[in-house]
């Protein structure tokens, strides 16, 4: 390569920016040619000139002592009981809060979960072929139906001068536990009672009163150990008043 | 738990930030030209970059992140408005026609100290600082381009005219000085 292509990379060869394989062949042409060697020290030089040069102005110890402080990490002493005093019954309030927050929800989640499935039963034994094993209008038919098929006994209400009409029942399961099943019919809309043993868990810790599951309304209760729920799309005031004569059956 | 992260950040950026002290501060007095300036540069240098220190990516370069705001401050204070000009014709790849060195110029390496403190603070600006930053610092193209923000051409190009820059007011001063001799 000719002096002057070599020319245009000696402030790069002098700074260290040369990629090695070119720096090495720059540097044996330097070997055989004196002026570009004479030019690349001068260059060398004045770099090495400005570096001391440059190396100029110091700071007072006052600047860097100040600065120091400024960035240095502060123990924070006198403003860390406020602070721990503060932080305490915060943190509790938080972790109150959460936890809180967390139980609300898993029960919301576990409710919900309670009244889809039965929402869920109430509108697969209406779509069954047959929705009741036990046909009949007539409680004191219905009820006796059950016995030996559910470990309980319930009373069911007289329908006479209601609205109501009772068109059978069934054996179901909520949570693994046998319960029966009632379907009752209003102005052309079927309402299922379900009626199980209270125990607990699955049901009891259940709120009573009335609630919304996939637009289905919902009530239910605990009497005499029993959970009664009371399902179906027709109105609240329907609802109520089946479950009121439910509740009042003896 | 946010104190603890502040913590934690603020004694990374001290660790970070004081070892390059000195260099900002004879960086922050190159460009100002007055103590008193200078120290409030770098003052206000590290405020600005102890609030910042959040924005800035760890493991991305420091050294160039803080002279960066070090002389973003300068160029927004009254002095760096005033002495900022613009380089004209400064290209943005291409390097410029190499220069011969004339046998005159090889004397120049040989000028004292105080000669070449002169010329540089003689200098415009643009051309004191990249030198500063490549022989004084020296930081690599790369970081220098990172610095001053401009691509890596321009930063080759620019250091070429700031160094014949400097070589023709060392060379005047030489020339000056034989001649009061």
């Amino acid at each position: 390569m000719a002096c002057e292509q070599w020319r245009g990379k000696f402030d790069a060869y002098v700074d260290g920016e040369l990629d090695p394989a070119e720096a090495t062949s720059l540097g044996a042409h330097l070997r055989g040619c004196a002026s570009c060697a004479a030019d690349v020290l001068e260059r060398a030089q004045m770099k090495r000139s400005v570096q001391m040069a440059g190396k100029r102005y110091r700071a007072s110890p006052e600047l860097r002592s100040r600065i120091a402080k400024s960035v240095a990490v502060k123990p924070r002493r006198e403003a860390g009981w406020f602070w721990k005093i503060l932080a305490v019954p915060a943190l509790c309030v938080l972790i109150l809060s959460v936890a809180v927050n967390l139980y609300v929800r898993h029960e919301s989640e576990r409710r919900q979960l309670v009244y889809s499935e039965l929402a869920d039963l109430h509108v697969s034994a209406l779509a069954s072929a047959a929705p009741v094993d036990v046909i009949s209008t007539d409680r004191h038919t219905v009820k006796p139906w059950f016995q030996g098929k559910i470990p309980f006994s319930f009373n069911l209400p007289e329908l006479q001068g209601s609205e109501f009409t009772l068109l059978g029942g069934r054996v179901t399961y909520l949570a693994q536990t046998p319960g029966a099943h009632l379907i009752y019919q209003v102005r052309k809309h079927e309402v299922s009672v379900f009626i199980f043993q209270d125990r607990g868990e699955e049901t009891g810790g259940l709120p009573s009163g009335l609630a919304h599951a996939l637009s289905f309304n919902e009530e239910n209760w605990t009497q005499n150990g029993l959970r009664y729920f009371v399902v179906g799309d027709v109105g609240e005031a329907d609802i109520e008043k089946l479950s009121k004569l439910l509740r009042d059956a003896h | 738990m946010k104190e603890t992260e502040e913590r934690v950040s603020a004694t990374t950026f001290e660790e970070l930030a004081m070892p390059l002290f000195d260099q900002l501060y004879n960086f922050a007095r190159w460009l100002t030209q007055d103590t008193a300036e200078a120290e409030d540069l770098v003052q206000e240098t590290y405020v600005k970059a102890l609030r910042g220190f959040s924005s800035f990516q760890l493991g991305t370069n420091f050294r160039a992140w803080m002279y960066r705001i070090l002389r973003n401050s300068f160029l927004s204070s009254r002095t760096g408005l005033k002495t900022m000009v613009a380089i004209d014709g400064e290209t943005e790849e291409g390097l410029l026609p190499a220069e011969s060195t004339t046998p005159e110029s090889i004397l120049i390496a040989q000028v004292d100290r105080e000669g070449v403190q002169e010329a540089l603070a003689d200098l415009p600006v643009p051309f004191r600082e990249i030198l500063l930053l490549c022989e004084v610092e020296e930081m690599s193209y790369q970081e220098i381009a990172e610095t001053l923000a401009i691509p890596i051409g321009t930063v080759m190009s620019r250091l070429s005219r700031a160094r014949k820059a400097l070589r023709n007011l060392v060379q005047k001063k030489n020339e000056g000085g034989r001649h009061g001799v």
